[in-house]
């Protein structure tokens, strides 16, 4: 089985924090790490091929900086990485990455594509869905579980909102992966060494046979008009009074916002 | 990032802005690496407007014939989802706003009065796709049922609840159409220059806003978080049009096939649709008083939740966790009973609407994103609510 891992480079917006003084991002010290649900998607990767042979390749399209994530990635053990760079691909909406690195799959060849569920950065969950779409496979999001595989098709789990929904697909396909699928193992000894010294392939648009006009800020159907740090703190207030005087004073306030009373009576 | 160094003062409020450590300063200037990705963090932060995003305010195209607001009409044993009577009331604006017609697209096996229903919410025109093979979602016949649609009638928007449903079919679609899609808003708008949609959402964890347009491309495409609006309601004298789309073998292959559907009986709370929810932290001291946070919620029409160490005490299962490592829900009212606020939580849930706090220690950083704050102990306060409700 030929598996390809999608991962992104990202900034742990966990350790990202606000200066309320000019209510900017204080990005100092902030370390640039797989997106974690990426991390699921190479470790599946690796299980599928110690229990069905294959290969797994990861790929990322990045700034040259992107190298490190996937020198992380040969330190967990997969066989290849490729790195997609180039100026061109610089400005890239989620249907501009998902052209670009539909390419690049497509030249790797393919029995598995896994994405994370989404990126903690750009937070959108599309660049999966829009890949399947670019490549016309089948695809299926929110996988929790992988049940069964057999060479034409494979059964999983989807994490969704009230429950787990089992579902078949055919092969080849695209999964985009959820936390609970899998731990994600550490860094192996020898394969870190070899991390160290293995080349990463990289890919600029010429050899992709990319179409100029689906790739890079021309390829972007979105535009970004503005970006700011919302307010964070509130002007909020304290109660007054006994626990009785509180819950009165709240009751009161939640009414004249029609949320006592209005919201009881909604289905 | 095309840079205006006459007016650049130097501050670097652009280096500390920018959130990939793009920016560095050489010779009292801003310089951007290739790390860029144009988000445009330090646009906003410049204070003497020296940097703009390169292309923007791009080719305005002439209005095309693309004319209607759609939305998609998820369905769940039967009904709406709630998220889509929440698109109603915004589509709604957004139609009298542009002086279009709001249409609802919708595909299933039987769904009887549901498009009557859906005009009483609000639509005007409904478009129905029944056949067996529709009847439970899968992406690839509802991609396809979608997209003809889509060319046949020729939306200028369309909108999904950023459900899991949503979130898997919209971008598929989008890369069908070849057309952009913004994930996850919080705020739908039309820009009064261009007549384009503005869609705000967050990014980065909720640490930055973004609005974004689809100027060329239609049609627009975007999901919405559910529970960040309010519902439309009901008004059973509205009248619409109830128009039969036809569909076809082509339209309904698909390779995956739905083997069956497992509850979480102990998940069965829908933290992410709840327009109220109480939740209840370390504070509250023991199971039993959980009781009460259960009782309030009910009372105020909403569902529980819970801290992580709330759970990690065995008071609720995990289902009911809000947070980083939990849900990120964003209802019209959070209440926080003994929950102390620390950054892994509010993370979860500082896109409430209103934030109520109940706390016996006046420091407790929940009360620095709380509109009320209550300072006293959460069990009597709770047990007074109850009884004034
Ligand atoms: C503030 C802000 C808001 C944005 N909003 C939108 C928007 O609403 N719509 C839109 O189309 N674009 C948007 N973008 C652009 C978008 O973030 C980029 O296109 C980004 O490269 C991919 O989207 P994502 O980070 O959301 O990834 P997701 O779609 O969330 O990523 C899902 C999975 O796809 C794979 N993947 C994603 N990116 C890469 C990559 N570069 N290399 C390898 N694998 C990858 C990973 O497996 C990842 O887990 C926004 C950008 C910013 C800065
Ligand atoms: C990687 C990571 C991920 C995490 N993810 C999450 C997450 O998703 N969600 C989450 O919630 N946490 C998460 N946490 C844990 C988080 O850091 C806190 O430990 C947790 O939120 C604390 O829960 P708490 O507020 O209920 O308890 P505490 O911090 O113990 O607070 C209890 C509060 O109750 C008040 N109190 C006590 N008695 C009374 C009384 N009688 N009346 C009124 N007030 C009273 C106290 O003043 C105190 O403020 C995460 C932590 C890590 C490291």
């Amino acid at each position: 089985m030929n598996i390809v891992a999608c991962i992104k480079q990202v900034p742990d917006t966990s350790e990202v924090k606000i200066d309320r003084e000019t209510n900017t991002l204080i990005r100092e010290g902030v370390p640039s790490i797989i997106n974690p649900f990426d991390l699921n998607a190479i470790e599946e990767g690796l299980l599928l091929k110690e229990r069905f042979g294959g290969s797994v390749t990861v790929i990322s399209m990045g700034p040259p900086q992107v190298e490190s994530a996937l020198r992380e990635a040969l330190s967990l053990g997969v066989d290849r990485v490729v790195l997609l760079c180039d100026r061109a691909f610089a400005g890239s909406d989620t249907l501009a990455t998902s052209c670009t690195l539909a390419a690049a799959i497509r030249e790797i060849g393919f029995d598995l594509i896994l994405c994370g569920k989404q990126a903690i950065d750009g937070d959108t969950a599309q660049v999966g869905p829009e890949i399947a779409e670019w490549l016309d496979v089948p695809h299926l999001t929110y996988i929790s579980a992988v049940e069964e595989v057999s060479d034409r098709s494979i059964t999983v789990s989807r994490l969704l909102e009230g429950g787990y929904e089992r579902v078949r697909a055919s092969l080849p396909a695209l999964l985009t992966v959820v936390k609970e699928l899998n731990e994600p193992r550490l860094p192996g000894y020898r394969a870190s060494l070899r991390a160290k010294t293995e080349p990463v392939t990289t890919w600029g648009a010429a050899g992709l046979n990319l179409d100029p006009a689906n790739i890079g800020m021309k390829g972007s159907p979105t535009k970004v008009t503005r970006s700011f740090v919302p307010e964070l703190g509130r002007q909020g207030q304290f109660l007054a009074g006994s626990p009785e005087e509180q819950a009165a004073a709240l009751i009161a306030a939640l009414r004249s916002a029609r949320i006592v009373h209005g919201s009881a009576k909604e289905s | 990032m095309k840079l205006y160094s006459d007016r650049c003062a130097g501050c670097e409020a652009c280096v500390n802005a920018c959130p990939y450590n793009a920016v560095t300063m050489q010779g009292g200037l801003p310089v951007f690496s290739d790390a860029c990705n144009l988000c445009g963090a330090c646009v906003e932060a410049c204070p003497s407007e020296a940097i703009e995003r390169p292309g923007n305010g791009g080719p305005a195209v002439e209005a095309s014939p693309h004319r209607g607001i759609w939305i998609f009409g998820e369905t769940k044993d039967g009904q709406p989802t709630r998220v889509v009577l929440e698109l109603l009331a915004v589509g709604r604006r957004l139609a009298e706003k542009t002086g279009q017609d709001l249409g609802v697209v919708l595909a299933g096996d039987r769904l009887g009065t549901m498009p009557q229903n859906l005009i009483a919410f609000g639509a005007d025109r409904v478009f129905l796709v029944e056949h067996p093979d529709l009847a439970v979602f899968r992406d690839e016949p509802y991609t396809a049922v979608l997209a003809a649609a889509i060319k046949q009638y020729r939306p200028s928007i369309l909108l999904f609840g950023a459900t899991t449903t949503g979130r898997s079919l919209a971008p598929r679609l989008a890369a069908r159409l070849r057309t952009g899609l913004t994930a996850d808003c919080t705020a739908l708008d039309i820009d009064p220059e261009s007549g384009n949609l503005l869609q705000t959402r967050p990014a980065f964890g909720g640490n930055i806003m973004a609005t974004i347009m689809c100027p060329v491309n239609r049609p627009q495409m975007a999901t919405m978080r559910p529970g960040v609006q309010k519902p439309a309601t009901r008004d059973g004298g509205r009248t619409g049009e109830v128009i039969r789309l036809e569909t076809g073998p082509s339209l309904l292959l698909a390779r995956t096939e739905v083997l069956g559907f497992i509850n979480r009986n102990e998940e069965m709370v829908n933290l992410e649709e709840a327009s109220v929810i109480v939740s209840g932290g370390r504070g509250l001291g023991c199971a039993e008083n959980f009781s009460l946070v259960r009782e309030l919620a009910a009372l105020l029409g909403g569902v529980v939740g819970a801290s992580r160490a709330a759970v990690e005490e065995g008071w609720l299962p995990y289902a009911h966790q809000v947070g980083q490592t939990g849900k990120t829900v964003s209802p019209r009212l959070y209440i926080a009973c003994g929950i102390s606020g620390a950054v892994q939580h509010l993370a979860g849930m500082q896109g409430s609407d209103i934030i109520v706090a109940i706390n016996r220690n006046p420091d407790a950083p929940i009360f620095k994103v709380a509109s009320y704050g209550m300072v006293g102990d959460v069990v009597q306060i709770l047990k007074s609510l109850i009884e004034q409700l």
